[in-house]
């Protein structure tokens, strides 16, 4: 698309941050409590101005269903929401995000849950798309024209929640400990430039992905560029915003595999590519070529689940941590070692990923 | 002091010659092309004639014992900033000859020079820089057109397996090339360093629209080849000798001009090469007598991949003028590879002053409006832009590459390494420094070993330097700063002028 008036004219996100990651391969379903406690041990990673959390499998009853989880500043945001939701989607059920009232935030924003489909023949300038682009235009355009209306997350049997504040404080207001999930991630932000927003927090999400990320994408001024030249406009001042659409863009629009997908984002090195068989010269080559406005370069270390799967990713030289480790079925991915151990100090394997090279881990379905 | 009429008053330059150190050797007599310095037979000493020199500094670098000076003429035409001195001084020849005013070199002119205007960022705490010594910086750079999207399935044995086929690609180590300089207008030694120096450096030159000699066909894996409007020395054999073609239907020194490169240049190499009679002129006609539209370029590009059997990208090289991005777009559009685009301060052998200095927009300017529209429209992949004309260092190159460039030429600078010193008057095939002649005995003074080490020192060092600015903004690949004008902030310039390049003010 056209890129709008002054898309040059943007504020970028610096920031540190810790992460966590955990994944039951026989989709067994494990507590809040690990994951907030990973990252209570990692408090110092972060400053107080973002944390959050995803989780997969805790919507069993509407797994069928999209679950809109949504951010409201006041009344007329939700109303506004709610109407447009109707609009676009049939409704089958809607609830408060349960909260506690705690001391840390003392005035959060409004929290809904809405579960929707999407109507068999919708009436509207959305119609012609496939679903899960209706889904995400219908997302963009809520947030995009409801003041104060923000979609935290859309995907089917997960949700994330987040805000501004430490993730303890957050899972504590979102009564996470509550929650049993076969995937988790989580993430605590130390921003150093932008205000404390809630939409800004991680983790991000889009359809059923979710990210969460420690780093700076120093490629980010490029990649906000190809992106909009493939139809995404980057809004949010968040380098994960880009590596969610990039995700969309390889995986579901482009149809590459995971794999493929992180070698986008971190590709071998020329040098590397040489030594290669000429298949995979020609591979290699012909991806980096095509794909190197999207490359992430500069310092980071990702997350990346959906309902089926557990993506951890480092740059090319790894300048971010990232441990991953082993217990049973389960696999831990995180910024540092202390956080796993703090939740399961006996493991069966504990490596060090290496720069570059993605760490999948799959369902056993 | 005997009457001199004014026009020959009113020269630029004084010979100073320091009488104690001068030895009368008449080092700088056999120096001189243009005759300033001469024997005094009656006074037994080398003497000198100030109107005839045009500051090329020639003398002044080889004499032994250093006694020369060349300086700007002290004498000042009366202070007006409406009736500057060039202005007086164009008009006096031009009333003692008639003649159109022929300038060499690039544009002298002062209007902005944007890359002065843009600053470049680093990584502070929040993003480590990264140290080339220690660490991979990777400038490799494909030139050609590129896929919107790879199809990639996973084979029987799980391994994944490309269905996507790249079209060809003009592979560099190092994203600077060296710019179109045909052989005739610049000497066989430089284009015979030129092909060396790229060959050594991973990069590629430009044959100029000169034809190719046929001693440097063996280094056609490093060489574009270019066909332009008087299509001299093209041939099948030609064509199919380089990694790339090149169109070229303008240049930013001479916007809408042909080229005329005198008969006096033509000796017999250059004829055979150029396959014209020896001595007569070699005219490049205005537009190419076969392009009156976008279709008929269409046309010829195609025809050129024909005639290459699709095994070479190719470039269209258009000046950079007034509706450069729509021009540009509609090149992408009729199969284009690579659009190179080239700025009004690039240099020439001979153009009309008046359109050199007045005609076409700097090389920011339109690379800035080029990306973007091309990202715009969605087909910035269909083709690599080549930026060229006044490229001064290799900060100059990032910046070019943050604004969106793939690669970039270098002309001005490729001679000035092997001495050029932007005398500009190459039109005059007297070339002092050996380069834009093609004497005999001025070319003799380009050797064309030390002149190849020179060139690939150059690419070398700007290859560092661009390894250093990339390290420290945090990237280890160039393709992470291609277009990624984040990395650019403008200083002291309009909101107008940041908006057409794209870039936020510095201090925000
Ligand atoms: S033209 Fe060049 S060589 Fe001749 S006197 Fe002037 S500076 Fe010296
Ligand atoms: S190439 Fe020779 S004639 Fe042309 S500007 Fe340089 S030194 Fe002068």
């Amino acid at each position: 698309m056209k890129a709008p008036d002054r898309y040059y004219d943007f504020q970028k996100d610096i920031s540190g941050c810790g992460i966590f990651g955990v994944i039951h391969k026989g989709r067994g379903m494990i507590s809040g409590e690990i994951p907030i406690q990973g990252m209570t041990c990692m408090h110092d990673r972060g400053n107080g101005l973002g944390g959050g959390f995803a989780a997969y499998g805790i919507y069993p009853e509407h797994a069928d269903q999209y679950a809109f989880h949504m951010m409201c500043d006041d009344d007329n945001a939700i109303e506004g929401s709610e109407k447009m939701l109707r609009t676009y989607f049939d409704m089958h059920h809607f609830e408060p995000i349960p909260t506690r009232k705690i001391l840390a935030i003392p005035k959060p924003p409004k929290f809904n849950r809405y579960f929707v489909t999407v109507p068999e023949k919708p009436v509207n300038e959305f119609a012609e798309l496939p679903e899960e682009d209706y889904i995400v235009a219908v997302v963009m355009k809520i947030n995009a024209t409801i003041p104060g209306a923000f979609v935290v997350s859309s995907g089917k049997n997960m949700g994330a929640f987040k805000g501004v504040g430490f993730p303890e404080e957050i899972a504590d207001l979102f009564c996470l400990d509550e929650y049993e999930a076969y995937i988790w991630t989580g993430h605590n932000r130390f921003p150093t430039n932008t205000p404390g927003w809630w939409g800004g927090a991680h983790p991000f999400t889009l359809l059923n992905w979710s990210i969460v990320h420690n780093g700076e994408i120093s490629s980010y001024g490029i990649n906000r560029r190809y992106l909009c030249e493939h139809d995404y406009l980057c809004t949010m001042m968040t380098d994960t915003e880009v590596v969610a659409y990039e995700l969309d863009m390889l995986i579901r629009k482009h149809g590459l595999s995971w794999e493929m997908a992180a070698k986008c984002f971190a590709p071998p090195f020329w040098d590397e590519i040489e030594k290669m068989d000429e298949k995979d010269k020609e591979l290699y080559t012909t991806l980096r070529a095509t794909y190197g406005p999207g490359m992430l370069n500069g310092p980071f270390a990702i997350l990346v689940a959906d309902n089926n799967r557990l993506m951890g990713l480092n740059d090319r030289i790894k300048l971010r941590p990232l441990i991953v480790a082993e217990k049973d079925e389960m696999v831990f991915m995180s910024s540092e070692e202390s956080a796993i151990r703090d939740v399961c100090p006996e493991l069966d394997r504990v490596w060090m990923p290496k720069a570059g090279e993605p760490v999948i881990v799959d369902l056993e379905d | 002091m005997l009457f001199q009429p004014v026009n020959k008053n009113y020269h630029e330059f004084c010979i100073i010659r320091d009488k104690d150190l001068c030895i009368n050797c008449k080092v700088c007599v056999r120096q001189c092309s243009y005759e300033a310095h001469y024997w005094d037979e009656s006074r037994q000493k080398v003497m000198h004639d100030n109107t005839k020199c045009i500051g090329c500094h020639r003398c002044e670098a080889l004499c032994p014992t250093a006694a020369l000076n060349i300086v700007n003429k002290p004498s000042d035409f009366r202070t007006n900033s409406l009736w500057r001195p060039v202005f007086l001084q164009n008009i006096y020849k031009q009333a003692d000859t008639g003649g159109v005013l022929l300038a060499g070199m690039g544009s002298p002119v002062d209007i902005p020079v944007y890359w002065d205007s843009m600053l470049l960022d680093a990584s502070q705490v929040t993003n480590p820089s990264i140290d080339p010594l220690r660490e991979p910086m990777e400038l490799k750079t494909f030139l050609g057109a590129k896929p919107k999207r790879v199809k990639i399935v996973t084979g029987k044995d799980g391994k994944p397996e490309l269905k996507t086929k790249l079209s060809p690609q003009i592979e560099l180590d190092v994203p600077i090339m060296f710019a179109a300089m045909s052989f005739g207008a610049i000497n066989f030694n430089l284009h015979r360093a030129m092909a060396r120096a790229a060959t050594e450096t991973g990069t590629v030159y430009n044959t100029g629209e000169g034809g190719l000699h046929k001693s440097l066909y063996k280094y056609g894996k490093n060489t574009i080849v270019q066909v332009a409007s008087g299509r001299f020395g093209v041939h099948l054999d030609y064509l199919k000798a380089g990694v790339g073609i090149e169109i070229k239907v303008g240049q930013g020194a001479k916007p809408g001009i042909g080229g005329h490169l005198p008969g006096e240049k033509i000796n017999d190499q250059v004829s055979e090469t150029r396959m014209i009679p020896i001595g007569s002129d070699a005219i490049s006609p205005a537009p190419h007598h076969d392009i009156y539209s976008i279709e008929d370029l269409l046309q010829l590009i195609f025809a050129l991949k024909e005639a290459s059997e699709y095994k070479a990208p190719i470039s269209v090289k258009i000046a950079a003028v007034h509706n450069v991005a729509a021009i540009a777009s509609g090149i992408a559009r009729a199969g284009a590879d690579i659009v190179t685009i080239d700025g009004m301060r690039g240099g020439t052998g001979a153009a009309p002053a008046m359109i050199r200095d007045n005609v076409g927009i700097p090389i920011e300017l339109a690379l800035a409006q080029v990306d973007q529209r091309l990202r715009d429209e969605g087909i910035r992949n269909k083709v690599s832009i080549v930026a060229a004309g006044g490229i001064r260092c290799s900060a100059d190159v990032v910046k070019a590459i943050a604004l969106g460039a793939d690669a970039v030429y270098i002309g001005t600078a490729t001679l000035i390494a092997v001495g050029c010193t932007l005398c500009g008057r190459c039109y005059t095939g007297k070339c002092p420094w050996g380069i834009a002649t093609n004497d005999p005995k001025l070319s003799k003074r380009q050797n064309p070993d030390i002149a190849a080490k020179k060139l690939a020192n150059l690419i070398r060092a700007w290859g560092h330097e661009i390894e250093e600015m990339l390290g420290g903004m945090g990237l280890n690949s160039i393709e992470s700063l291609r277009g990624n004008r984040d990395k650019l902030r403008g200083v002291g310039i309009s909101d107008i002028e940041l908006d057409i390049l794209g870039i936020k003010h510095a201090g925000r």
